[in-house]
């Protein structure tokens, strides 16, 4: 590394830890800004520093770029890692740390805000020859059925500023488009800050798709294929996998292409991700929305490209090319990844903090485990419920699963609820096995 | 038996400076129920943190709305002292600007509105005051350092 030598990590949980150990591994050292409920966790230990940016809420530390950006300065850092969730996709924060005189481990602010925009982002695919979903924004006081009967019932109202799942209605006849179109315009106002709507296509079987892409200063692009995300539950990845089963291979080779094509257009620098729905009925596949950060999910594509994908940001961002070729992207075997959450299912999935007092995964071969937890520590109230990320590989899709479910059948855990349960049954389910589920499947399935 | 405002004056002061949240006296003829704060006892008794714009003097702090970061609370040691702890993470100054004098220094006597520091956070400078009542028995940082949330700023001998 030329230019990075000390990484403040703005984030928490299992992929502060994991981006600790990626450092590590490059003899960069690493400061790790903890709320108050993490001052002792694994990540803030094994850092060769940690600083306490604020009180427990995140909304007081995590989410704060100004107390972010003041805390890798005065610690010496020269990089900032926002990791995922959080302030990963703000583009105050990748702005502030540039002026600043930090490298923002990711994408340039410029690049966030149009991400950040539905509208903007679909407007650039379009342009780039992606497919989009039919669609048109609707403006305040514009009727609204011209459009909605040019795209077709059933539909889905979108607030331009939302994303990941955030923001989004269905409308399956006029009436209902009626009922809730200035409500959803109040709630995209309230929640983001931008009242602006669209109408869009609902693809009712729906498969999840999305495109793992790489972009080096220098503008080089490559992807490093797709993962398939779609057992979820309320718009939230329960299960995720790659390569995608039984996606054919003409419509694997085009989002590969638009991904990267897409990724070109706008300049995109850094990793991120290009999101598809698939019509499971058709086939057919229209772009959703780029994400500019590194994901939950992003074991499964090392698994199976063999490549580590937080080294990769961190280089890219010390302004090292690529130094590999689209050709050099080699794809082993199958990877599926679970998420172990620390939730009630039962009970509608509310969050189950507490202390562990007993947690231990199994150690297989073909398992990884991606966890910050160990028996004695506490999941604290406040932040999303993930307790450790499971992550099989293997030569075929069935022997993937089985590593997942003799990991899950011999997990210890105690002190808090978990999903185990739940994730035994998906992976056990014939459907699964199949292996073409569609995104609305695991909540029929439950039901 | 009959109460002065002084008389008034001194048990506020006894309740203000004890640990005390409520506090309830009755003797004959006599009854008297204080309480904390209002309905938010938590909230009292701990230092107070304001935004200031660079060019206003800390002495004169706005009436805007205060920081979000909650400010932590007082902590009593052992020896007798009480810690005032940063409310947030930034740089710790203990001058108004460079070459002025300290807000406070060591024998120093503070009461619950006296700003103590300024702890600066990308630019925005906050002041932060006592909280209590007392002397300046130890300045913890150094000026100019960069402190956590939560971290040690003055250890004050409760008057």
């Amino acid at each position: 590394m030329k230019h990075i030598k000390r990484v403040f990590v703005a984030n928490r949980g299992e992929i502060a830890l994991r981006i600790v150990n990626a450092c590590d591994e490059l003899g960069l050292e690493t400061v790790v800004g903890t709320s108050d409920a993490d001052r002792n966790g694994l990540a803030a230990r094994r850092a060769d520093r940690s600083v306490c940016i604020g009180p427990a809420p995140a909304s007081e530390s995590y989410l704060r770029d100004d107390v972010v950006v003041q805390a890798a300065l005065g610690t010496d850092c020269d990089a900032i890692h926002p990791g995922y969730g959080f302030l990963s996709e703000s583009p105050k924060l990748a702005a502030r740390a540039r002026e600043n005189g930090l490298a923002f481990i990711g994408p340039p602010p410029e690049v966030m805000e149009l991400s950040g925009d539905k509208l903007r982002a679909r407007a650039e695919a379009a342009r780039a020859g992606v497919p989009v979903l039919p669609g048109q924004e609707i403006a305040a006081n514009q009727k609204a059925h011209k459009a909605a009967d040019q795209i077709g019932y059933p539909l889905l109202v979108k607030a331009a500023g939302g994303g990941g799942g955030r923001g989004i209605k269905l409308a399956r006849d006029r009436d209902e488009l009626d009922n809730l179109l200035s409500l959803a315009r109040s709630e995209a106002g309230a929640a983001f800050g931008d009242e602006r709507l669209y109408l869009e296509r609902f693809v009712s079987s729906a498969r999840h798709v999305e495109v793992q892409i790489a972009a080096d200063e220098p503008g080089a692009v490559v992807h490093l294929g797709e993962r398939d995300c779609s057992v979820q539950r309320r718009y939230q990845k329960v299960i995720e996998e790659a390569p995608a089963p039984n996606l054919d291979p003409a419509t694997r080779n085009a989002l590969a292409a638009e991904a990267v094509a897409f990724a070109k257009a706008i300049g995109y620098r850094n990793l991120g991700t290009v999101e598809f729905v698939v019509d499971a009925d058709t086939g057919e596949h229209f772009f959703l929305e780029i994400n500019c950060r590194i994901q939950v999910e992003h074991p499964v594509t090392e698994a199976v490209t063999g490549r580590d994908l937080v080294d990769l940001q961190l280089h890219i961002a010390d302004g090292e090319p690529l130094g590999f070729a689209q050709k050099d992207v080699l794809f082993d075997g199958h990877a599926i990844e679970c998420r172990l959450n620390a939730e009630d299912v039962a009970r509608g999935f509310m969050p189950s903090p507490g202390t562990l007092s007993l947690f231990s995964v199994p150690d297989l071969l073909a398992l990884r485990v991606d966890t910050h937890l160990c028996a004695g520590a506490t999941i604290p109230p406040y932040y999303d419920s993930l307790m450790a990320k499971l992550i099989a590989h293997a030569e075929g899709r069935d022997a993937t699963i089985d590593v997942l479910l003799e990991a899950l059948e011999d997990l210890d855990v105690e002190g808090v609820e978990t999903n185990r349960a739940l994730l035994i049954s998906v992976l056990a389910h014939d459907d699964f096995r199949r292996g073409a589920v569609s995104t609305d499947w695991l909540e029929r399935a439950i039901a | 038996m009959a109460l002065s405002d002084e008389d008034v004056r001194e048990i506020l002061r006894i309740i203000d400076e004890s640990t005390l949240t409520e506090l309830q006296i009755e003797t004959e003829g006599f009854s008297l129920h204080v309480r904390r704060g209002g309905g938010d006892v938590e909230a009292s008794g701990r230092p107070r943190v304001r935004p200031v714009p660079k060019s206003e003097t800390p002495r004169h702090p706005p009436g805007g709305p205060e920081a979000s970061a909650s400010p932590p609370a007082r902590e009593s040691e052992n020896d007798g002292l009480v810690t005032i702890t940063a409310p947030m993470l930034g740089t710790f100054y203990r001058a108004e600007s460079p070459g002025k004098p300290p807000f406070v220094d060591v024998g120093e006597r503070v009461e619950p509105d006296t700003i103590v520091c300024i702890i600066e956070v990308m630019k925005m400078m906050n002041s932060v005051t006592a909280g209590m009542s007392g002397t300046i028995a130890a300045v913890v940082p150094d000026n100019a350092e960069l402190v956590e949330y939560g971290q040690p700023l003055f250890r004050v001998e409760p008057a």
